[in-house]
């Protein structure tokens, strides 16, 4: 038995050995009918790891940026895939958590062999996951929103083409916020680095409209309970703006609601509060009247463009932004749209760049960095897009959204100019 | 008034301290319930169960599928459901404790140190098991009603009062039955001496699993009421299980008292030094406060030195 064992392993070895030297003489061109061989490979599919918050406080998220990934790729492979390569989506659970994200970056580059990796959500995931994507030299495609892209934190392989990030968005809001609902702001956030964001950038930028925030109430992002903290909120706010992320969600805004009563300030939620949540449920019916920023409206709406209704029915979203199968499952639609576009422009950066394989990494970076302007299509289904090469980071329309009869009516949209801001870092100046 | 104006500190805001009390009012009544489960478990059996807060979190992910399958099948009123989880879940999750004790525990011997180990391996198999057949979600389970308080400062939910009421009720019960049934004289006499108490024809091993279901069943109870409030999820069961450790090293491991006491002075001091200061300053004093007792008087507050 051991000495069968010992035999196999000799043989599985000296086969690998005898397929390494091949690969090698292939590769020289020595061996002309092993070349065709290699070039049959190029029709080998284009892997993308997919880092996925399948687990952990992410997962409502998790759920529809999967469901979001795999309709972009089913429309890119019907389409005839990239370069004419089909694509694969190799999916990996990083349990919304920083540690494992790295991990999970390190199994893409080397035991998946992945050409890119893409997905990722919370700040802190792709904080944790950023490094180690750079020191591998895999382009890393995040969809997450925070400023830590375009901050210069990160590095010349990360990229966050697809999604707006919280800098913009925030700025894009404070004007309307102050001409509409108030000037004096309590501000209520999860206390780590996207809250941060919010909390800095949104101070900021309603200063310079006059206003001012007078309370800052940081959340940990593990709190299951929220009441404690609504006492802290001063008499006199006129607004209160609040965003909150985890399982914790629903909880909170009922709680706010039992707080209030009738008798509430001004509310302007990011709907990031109410992601995955049935506006509709019971006990958020204190909404009614409130305001919410949404990346991409959830209800269809009157002005419903031809590329939403398209992008809608692959996703397999219904009117009302829940699942067709299961008009409870309420998807996190102000945000997956990201993974559709960031899996667009990665396509089209690999056919700029003729990518053929991880050497050309480079090249698909550089072809990206290249680019300034996503027109609204098909690719595009949120809107028009332009993309800053040296900040790695799109900047695009944003939306106000009011409750009304349960259902968020939009307001207001934004130009994109209101969200522009001056950049802080040039990743192209940064060595591969 | 001048009197007050010559404080040297600020007097906290009633709202704060209203706000403050009331939230450590509703944990310190679920916290009591939860860790005494996890008391009676140790006092009787001498088991450290670590497994603890899986059982909590298990109560409440099957009162979203007892709730969530009555209202989709019968149509019934929230409070249907709702009353019929409080019933069937605790009666699951204790079969699913007894069968832990069975299959595990016993086999064990109740060995002190790898019944730890063994309960440590069960937390990650429920935990597993709730990610694998309930999913990742947060899911809301309705409240059976739903009314609201209006203090002077601000609104408060009717049914986190309720909660408090029936956790008292609840607790009065388990006492009940501990001081005054024959079931509860089993229990005492098997924790006085499992030896003699066997000898006298008690079984042992059925007391054991009785308890393991009751400790587990506690939990649940527990779970099933917080759920309206918070919401269903496979990672619920850390705090609950941090909490009540803090509650019975405090209170004493064993010591019913010492664990009721324990857990409105915690609940108490979490929700006050939460609303007033920081929610992580609250868990920083609390641990502190284990810390010291275990250094000076590691038996807690009310329980007997070890012989």
């Amino acid at each position: 038995m051991a000495d069968s064992k010992h035999t196999a392993g000799q043989t599985r070895r000296t086969i690998l050995g005898g397929a390494a030297l091949l690969g090698t003489a292939a590769g020289a061109g020595l061996l002309p009918g092993l070349g065709r061989y290699a070039q049959a490979q190029t029709s080998a599919p284009i892997k993308i790891g997919f880092q996925v918050h399948r687990t952990g406080i992410g997962a409502a998220y998790g759920r529809w940026y999967d469901r979001t990934t795999k309709a972009a790729a089913k429309l890119i492979n019907d389409n005839g895939g990239i370069n004419g390569r089909p694509v694969e989506i190799i999916a990996e659970d990083d349990g919304t958590d920083p540690k494992r994200g790295a991990e999970v970056i390190e199994k893409f580059a080397t035991k998946h062999e992945c050409d890119v990796a893409f997905g990722t959500l919370f700040s802190h995931v792709v904080i944790g996951s950023a490094p180690r994507a750079g020191e591998l030299k895999l382009p890393y495609f995040v969809v997450s929103e925070g400023h830590h892209v375009a901050s210069g934190m990160l590095n010349r392989y990360t990229l966050q083409p697809g999604i707006t990030d919280v800098k913009s968005q925030v700025q894009s809001m404070a004007p309307w916020v102050a001409d509409n609902l108030g000037k004096k702001v309590t501000m209520v956030y999860p206390d780590f680095a996207f809250g941060h964001d919010h909390r800095d950038y949104f101070s900021e930028a309603i200063e310079r409209q006059g206003g001012n925030v007078i309370a800052k109430i940081a959340i940990p992002p593990r709190e299951t309970s929220f009441f404690k903290y609504l006492p802290k909120i001063p008499k006199d706010t006129e607004v209160l703006y609040h965003v909150m992320v985890g399982p914790g969600v629903l909880t909170f805004v009922k709680e706010l609601g039992e707080y209030f009563g009738d008798n509430r300030p001004e509310i302007f939620g990011f709907i990031d509060s109410l992601e995955a949540v049935d506006i509709a449920s019971p006990g958020l019916e204190f909404l009614e009247g409130s305001h919410f920023w949404e990346g991409y409206p959830r209800y269809a709406g009157e002005n419903q463009s031809e590329h939403d209704k398209f992008y809608r029915a692959a996703v397999g979203v219904d009117d009302n932004g829940a699942s067709l199968s299961d008009s409870k499952d309420i998807s996190t639609y102000a945000h997956m749209f990201g993974c559709w576009e960031t899996l667009h422009i990665l396509k089209a950066g690999m056919e700029a760049a003729d990518y053929k394989g991880p050497k050309d990494r480079q090249a698909l970076i550089e072809a990206i960095e290249n680019m300034d302007v996503f027109p609204e299509s098909q690719a595009h289904p949120q809107g028009s897009k332009l993309f800053n090469g040296r900040t790695h980071q799109a900047f695009g329309h944003q939306h106000i959204s009011k409750v009304e009869g349960g259902k968020l009516v939009p307001v207001h949209k934004t130009s994109i100019f209101d969200t522009y801001y001056e950049d802080e870092v040039d990743y192209t100046k940064m060595s591969f | 008034m001048d009197l007050i104006a010559l404080l040297p500190f600020d007097l906290p805001h009633p709202a704060l301290l209203a706000a403050g009390m009331l939230e450590g009012t509703v944990l310190a009544a679920v916290l009591a319930l939860t860790a005494l489960g996890l008391s009676i478990v140790f006092g009787i059996m001498r088991v450290v169960n670590v497994a603890h807060g899986e059982f909590y979190m298990l109560g409440a992910v099957l009162a979203w599928f007892v709730t969530h399958t009555v209202s989709g099948t019968v149509g019934g009123p929230p409070w249907l459901g709702f009353a019929i989880a409080l019933i069937v879940a605790p009666l699951i999750v204790a079969a699913m404790a007894a069968l832990t004790d069975w299959l595990v525990l016993k086999r064990l011997d109740y060995d002190p140190e790898a019944t730890i180990v063994a309960t440590i391996g069960v937390l990650y198999i429920i935990q597993q098991l709730a990610l694998t057949f309930y999913g990742p979600d947060a899911r809301p389970v309705e409240a059976p009603f739903d009314f609201r308080v209006q203090l002077p400062w601000f609104g408060y939910s009717g049914y986190k009062l309720v909660v408090v009421g029936a956790a008292i009720a609840l607790m009065l019960v388990v006492w009940l039955v501990l001081t005054r049934t024959k079931i509860g004289l089993v229990m005492r006499a098997t924790q006085y001496d499992r030896e003699t108490a066997q000898a006298f024809g008690i079984p042992v091993d059925k007391v054991y699993a009785g308890v393991f279901a009751l400790g587990a069943a506690l939990a649940a109870i527990g779970a099933v009421l917080i759920v309206p409030i918070q919401q269903a999820h496979y990672l619920m069961g850390g705090d609950p299980l941090l909490l009540s450790f803090i509650v019975v090293i405090l209170g004493g491991l064993g010591s019913l008292k010492g664990t009721l006491v324990a857990a409105i002075f915690i609940g108490l001091s979490d929700g006050i030094i939460s609303t007033l200061y920081e929610p992580t300053l609250a868990k920083i004093l609390a641990t502190l406060l284990v810390a010291m007792v275990l250094v000076f008087r590691p038996q807690g507050l009310f329980g007997a030195r070890a012989a």
